[in-house]
């Protein structure tokens, strides 16, 4: 379980994160959505550590994770698997050495050991045959997929997924929605989505939270979505005209 | 890790090092030979002349003024491209220090090695200027080696002190493009400029240390 205490955070003169809190829960899918630019990037950059908060506390199971140094931060950072918008896949490294790097930084295993364990990281994500090719050689649904075989190569307990979907057709982001969310019951991992994919949203989530303004403005399940009274949210989850009546529809009904 | 970047970066400069060291060679003799109208001279002045030049100045300055651009861009690049595909973020949420992970072999195999490159620039700058004398007819090749032999027991600690040079040229280069690398905001145009920046600052820098180590080593 990750908990986020009443953190904020600016960046010169700009606030960009007001007292936020939230519990994202274990073997849950947790969804963090909102516009562009309202502050879910940075959220969740600040959980992992990647910029430090002003304010506030991070908690990962109980272990303050914003008063720890690096060094203290290397163990929790361990337990952490993070799939990047863009895949992050180390270019000059083969699809099987992306996946072996984390075993090779942080474990005592033998080679033979690393490759059985990126073999099976790789199987689970239905990449096979492909080890000796380039991230550059492979397609955007494969890259992701090779990303969540690195990131659960060392058996995370947290996994973050920032805007798992992007640049995918709807079909391959339904098969990342679903690996994810497998995934994650399957090794009661706490993940954290973060998306502004509503297909996505309806499809995986089973806890979301809207940032809105740099605030958390709401927070629910996929049934309280549809059925919200929040303005904010209506407007952002239902944008278009389509999802409007849609969304009619279903109260209607 | 070390010896990868070792073979990326030193020794894949080692073809393009050779090519520019044998036509500098070549170009330095001819340039002495042909401003030598003095009988008063002799002609084994011109070996002497592209001796001291290639180790005193050519084959470390100007290879790793070149060295700046090539190596120079090419990490920056390399390093800035990591920061925006987000490969630095992934390094630190796995835990590993990525400063030291990305820059600190590129930064020693290059100030170790980057001596050895020089080295083999001088002795291809200096055949380079016995090929061209010779085939030109300017003068002979033992005229040439007496040059080249000539006031050596003074002339030795040359090398030391362009060895010296190479190894803080070595270090200037690599770390500064590894720091405009590592700083890189924005996609694919800040890259661009930051491999710029990372071969004027690498220039600048280098001709300043020149400056310097001459001043307390030679003066």
């Amino acid at each position: 379980m990750i908990e986020v205490d009443n953190i904020s955070k600016t960046f010169g003169d700009t606030q960009i994160l007001f007292d936020i809190s939230a519990t994202f829960m274990e073997g849950k899918v947790n969804h963090i959505i909102g516009g562009s630019g309202q502050g879910k990037s940075v959220l969740t950059k600040c959980i992992v550590g990647l910029h430090e908060v002003d304010k506030g506390r991070i908690l990962y199971d109980g272990r303050d994770f914003s008063a720890m140094d690096r060094r203290q931060r290397i163990e929790i950072r361990k337990e952490i698997g993070m799939l990047f918008q863009g895949s992050a896949l180390f270019d000059s490294l083969t699809v099987e050495e992306n996946v072996m790097f984390p075993l090779k930084m942080f474990t005592d295993m033998s080679k033979e050991e690393m490759l059985d364990r990126a073999n099976f990281c790789l199987k689970r994500v239905d990449i096979i045959d492909k080890n000796y090719l380039f991230p550059a050689e492979c397609s955007g649904g494969m890259q992701k997929r090779i990303a969540i075989a690195r990131a659960i190569a060392m058996n995370p307990k947290y996994l973050f997924c920032d805007e798992p979907n992007s640049g995918l057709d709807p079909k391959t982001s339904i098969v990342i929605d679903n690996l994810i969310s497998e995934i994650t019951y399957e090794y009661n991992i706490t993940t954290v989505v973060i998306t502004h994919d509503m297909n996505s949203v309806m499809e995986a989530a089973d806890n979301i939270i809207f940032i809105y303004g740099g605030k958390k403005w709401w927070e629910g399940d996929r049934d309280g979505i549809i059925k919200t009274d929040n303005q904010e949210v209506i407007d952002f989850v239902y944008a278009s005209k389509f999802m409007k009546n849609l969304r009619e529809k279903l109260i209607n009904s | 890790m070390f010896f990868d970047e070792v073979n990326g970066i030193v020794i894949s400069s080692i073809p393009l090092v050779a090519f520019l060291s044998v036509f500098m060679g070549g170009v330095i003799s001819l340039q002495t030979a042909a401003n030598m109208s003095s009988p008063l001279l002799p002609d084994y002045t011109i070996g002497y002349i592209t001796r001291s030049s290639t180790i005193l100045e050519f084959s470390p300055t100007i290879i790793s003024l070149i060295l700046a651009g090539k190596v120079g861009s090419n990490i920056a690049s390399e390093i800035g491209t990591m920061r925006v595909t987000e490969q630095i973020d992934a390094l630190e949420i796995m835990g590993v220090n990525s400063i030291g992970y990305l820059m600190a072999p590129k930064i020693i195999s290059t100030t170790i090695f980057l001596p050895f490159v020089v080295i083999i620039s001088m002795v291809l700058s200096i055949v380079g200027g016995w090929i061209a004398g010779v085939q030109s007819g300017l003068y002979s090749t033992n005229t040439y080696l007496i040059g080249l032999r000539a006031f050596w027991h003074t002339d030795a600690w040359y090398v030391w002190y362009a060895l010296t040079k190479t190894v803080v040229f070595g270090f200037l280069i690599t770390s500064i493009a590894c720091y405009f690398g590592y700083y890189t905001k924005g996609g694919s145009l800040e890259v661009g400029r930051s491999s710029t920046k990372a071969v004027v600052a690498a220039s600048v820098a280098i001709l300043l240390a020149n400056y310097v180590i001459t001043q307390l080593l030679l003066v």
